[in-house]
């Protein structure tokens, strides 16, 4: 039986989703739902359903948008974070919350990434990251680590990663965070607090990809890559406790970057106040 | 085509010969003259050859850019170098007084005037040296009613320099004698 | 009467679109577009519209196709480079069946080419630059006022067949001031964005009921939750896998305008009623050919003009009418011979179809046209 949250949120006739068994990303798309629909129970807040809007490139993870029962758009590969600018911009009360994947927002849309990020326009950016060109059967992605084994790599990664979190936090994001499939509970509060973000958020979630990327490197079963997580990434008040030696080849989960920049879309309010006085409240046509 | 009459206004780019080539338009265009104007530019923004059409008639017109002008101003000598080959019979040239006519221009109708001179010293500000063009042509042409300059120029000038370019539309104006203003005068046909 | 102002093709663009309700551009400077980012900028927060400058050409045209997914009259502008990067998301506007106008003031390529000078070499590729079989309206205009109101015409029509219409301009039409009078808004006819689904029960965003040639879609946040995507999809916009849907589904999105040609399909003809001979040409070029008719006429040639102002789908219905009259055919376009592949096609051999096109950045006067109906005449 599915669970309430399926029920309420997830497009069920649409399910089961195509994703490989073990793969990390309906945990990521179960985390999405679950912030969202804590953010409609909160009482604090006045969020309407209607006003969320999802929208996806192309790529294993962008295929959640369809299950997801809101507003949805598919758009084209590496675009997404710019039609959602589109969107945002042209209606600043929806909450415009982009699923994409490590190749689709750092690669070939690597420049949308970084510019939004500068802008500081109010979209949640979640990266599903798998290290992986999943859905084209396991190619390097620029985050697939340097010597790791891809279709496109048989003799070894030579490129060297992006970290995508640091990445949106050196282009200036306001809200630049990381999460993982093992610590779903953490990585669920750091997306609700994204959504809640005034501003750009990026969330840069370590997916699993036992099919494309662990089978090629030996990383073992589903079960073994969520060790490997649980291991080495470790929420943000345990890595501060831990000694600069302890935290060798681990990564922090948590929020890395938070500032109060101002957005986008209320710089463009003032924009057009202003221009609105000057014209004496009324422009032609 | 005929009733054309094509003027080309050049200079270095950043000089304003777009913006007066523009201002002349709006004149003809409050003047019931039909116009067209347009330009081409090279990649720089300053410095360069830069120039602006213009073709008036009384008629209809189509054909949008000047092939052979009948009337030419030139305010570099570079632009005069390039563009003088490049006129109608019996065109009129306008040049700033500062530059060397070559000899295969000898024989045009020269209209040699203190235009970069007059912006400089009488109005104070080399740039409004387009503006004082501006004037002059229209003295020097007879094209439009000193009102339908002013307001022309007043629509497409930075507010707040109003002032100035009014003294440099005057300037150029002043630098066209009667004598000259007669023997040049056109008839837009 | 209203009075004449003095505007350029390219702010004649901006204030149409305007008049037909666009209050959303994106884009990216490029030459000999850029005055209509920069008019943009000026008047669209003047009417509480929005502009944004965006990163590229790719995600401008991305942000305009998610702005009228939410609702707005969306359009962006660019010259050859810029409109060559468009194109995929041109094809998802397509597939999506998402309203806006593409601006495309052409300059001379190919590659970044000669950035200033006026070219009419993307007429083919504003009908095959996005991959797949895809519907496509273009329109072009000759003069400033034309600019104006065919621009509202593109507007009207984009949300009429729910398709991205691409505005085909040059730059001798873009760059050039003329005087115009300007219709009054208040008579203009404006077709608004339809904001309900026809199918109200289902909620199924894509279902065209019988009779209808398109959905009818609401607006992002307006209390439906329905997926769009490139993806080939069913009438409730989820993607299948279908050949049977997929057939449809394209075949839907050609007919909607192969059926509608007679309703898209614009000309201009110019001294044709007694014409032995057609100059067939679109844009800017109409401009020499014009002058060059006048000329001809007045020298006893029976020259007339037939000028494609949809360019997309191609006329091929009037001109084919015309056939019947004429000796000869001149196409004359600044390009290497694009619009002539459609002529011939049209006229498949009836008439002799000649061609006059420069590549080389500069303009054709009417002097070459005119030297070109003597020669043959002397012939």
């Amino acid at each position: 039986m599915p669970s309430d949250l399926i029920h309420e949120y997830m497009r069920i006739d649409h399910l089961p989703q195509i994703w490989c068994a073990g793969c990390g990303n309906g945990v990521i798309m179960r985390d999405v739902a679950v912030a969202i629909d804590q953010l409609l129970k909160d009482e604090e807040y006045d969020f309407d359903r209607d006003d969320f809007v999802i929208v996806s490139g192309i790529g294993c993870s962008s295929r959640a948008a369809g299950y997801l029962d809101f507003n949805s758009i598919h758009t084209t590969h590496g675009r997404a974070i710019a039609f959602a600018t589109g969107i945002k911009f042209a209606n600043p009360k929806l909450k415009v919350i982009v699923l994409t994947g490590d190749g689709d927002c750092s690669a070939i849309g690597g420049n949308h990434l970084i510019h939004a990020a500068r802008r500081n326009l109010g979209l949640t950016v979640i990266c599903f990251n798998n290290h992986i060109y999943g859905m084209t059967g396991g190619q390097y992605s620029p985050t697939t680590p340097n010597g790791d084994v891809a279709a496109t790599a048989p003799y070894g990664n030579v490129d060297r990663p992006f970290d995508i979190a640091l990445l949106a936090t050196g282009a200036g994001a306001s809200f630049s965070a990381r999460g993982d499939v093992f610590h779903a509970r953490e990585t669920t509060e750091i997306i609700r607090k994204a959504i809640l973000h005034d501003g750009f958020s990026l969330v840069d979630v370590y997916s699993i990809c036992p099919t494309s990327y662990g089978r090629q490197n030996h990383k073992g079963s589903a079960v073994d890559m969520l060790q490997w997580q649980k291991e080495n990434l470790i929420p943000t008040a345990q890595f501060h406790a831990m000694s600069e030696q302890a935290r060798a080849g681990k990564k922090e989960i948590g929020i890395l970057a938070f500032n109060d920049y101002p957005e986008y879309t209320d710089e463009y309010a003032k924009v057009i106040e202003a221009c609105r006085k000057q014209t004496g409240g009324k422009g032609r046509n | 085509m005929g009733n054309r009459y094509e003027m080309r206004l050049a200079g270095s780019g950043g000089q304003g010969v777009i913006l007066a080539s523009v201002i002349l338009a709006e004149a003809a265009v409050d003047s019931g003259v039909t116009v067209i104007q347009s330009q081409s530019y090279g990649p720089e923004a300053r410095g360069g050859v830069c120039r602006a059409e213009l073709v008036l008639s009384r008629g209809t017109l189509w054909f949008p850019k000047v092939t052979r002008p009948d009337f030419l101003l030139a305010l570099t000598q570079a632009s005069l170098d390039k563009y003088g080959r490049e006129l109608a019979e019996g065109a009129i040239v306008m040049v700033d007084d500062s530059l060397t006519v070559p000899e295969w221009l000898e024989g045009a109708r020269l209209v040699p005037l203190p235009i970069l001179g007059t912006a400089r010293d009488a109005v104070g500000k080399l740039f409004t040296a387009n503006v004082v063009a501006v004037g002059a042509i229209n003295a020097l042409l007879g094209l439009f009613d000193e009102k339908a300059l002013l307001e022309g120029a007043m629509r497409r000038l930075p507010a707040g320099s109003e002032e100035i370019n009014k003294s440099a539309l005057a300037a150029g104006a002043a630098l066209v004698s009667p004598e000259l203003a007669a023997a040049f005068a056109q008839k837009i046909g | 009467m209203a009075k004449a102002v003095l505007m350029q093709g390219n702010e004649a663009a901006v204030e149409g679109a305007l008049a037909a309700g666009m209050r959303f551009f994106a884009g990216y400077p490029i030459t000999p577009s850029t005055e209509i980012a920069e008019k943009c900028a000026l008047r669209l927060p003047q009417v509480g519209g929005k502009f944004i400058q965006m990163e590229d050409e790719l995600s401008s045209m991305a942000a305009i196709l998610g702005a009228s997914a939410a609702g707005y009259k969306t359009m962006t502008a660019t010259s050859g480079p810029g409109f060559s990067l468009m194109q995929e998301n041109l094809g998802y506007g397509m597939m999506a069946e998402i309203p806006c106008v593409i601006v495309n003031v052409q300059r001379a390529g190919p590659s970044t080419g000669l950035p200033t000078s006026p070219s009419q070499g993307d007429y083919m590729q504003a009908r095959w630059g996005t991959h797949g079989d895809h519907p496509v309206i273009a329109f072009s205009p000759s003069s400033v006022l034309e600019t104006y109101t065919l621009i509202i015409r593109a507007f009207n029509l984009s949300e009429k067949y729910r398709t991205p219409v691409i505005f085909l301009m040059d730059e001798i039409v873009g760059h050039m001031r003329e005087g115009v009078v300007l219709p009054d808004p208040n008579k203009l006819k404006i077709n608004p964005r339809k904001t309900s689904f026809h199918d109200g029960a289902h909620k199924k965003c894509y279902y065209v009921p019988e009779g209808a040639f398109v959905p009818s879609m609401k607006p992002f946040g307006q209390g439906e939750r329905y997926n769009v995507t490139g993806l080939v999809h069913d009438e409730s916009g989820f993607p299948v896998n279908n050949s049977a849907i997929a057939d449809k589904l394209i075949s839907r999105l050609l007919s909607k305008i192969d059926d509608h040609v007679d309703d898209i399909v614009r000309v201009e003809e110019y001294q044709m009623e007694d014409a032995d001979t057609a100059i067939v040409c679109f844009g800017g070029t109409a401009r020499a050919a014009m002058d060059a008719i006048e000329a001809a006429r007045a020298q006893g040639m029976r020259v007339g003009m037939f000028r494609p102002i949809t360019v997309w789908p191609f006329p091929e219905k009037p001109l084919k009418a015309r056939l019947p009259q004429l000796k000869r055919i001149l196409m004359v376009e600044h390009n290497h011979g694009q619009m002539l592949l459609e002529v011939r096609r049209a006229v498949s051999g009836a008439v002799p179809v000649d061609f006059l096109g420069r590549i080389d950045g500069t303009v054709i006067s009417p002097a070459e046209i005119l030297a070109n109906l003597n020669e043959k005449e002397a012939n």
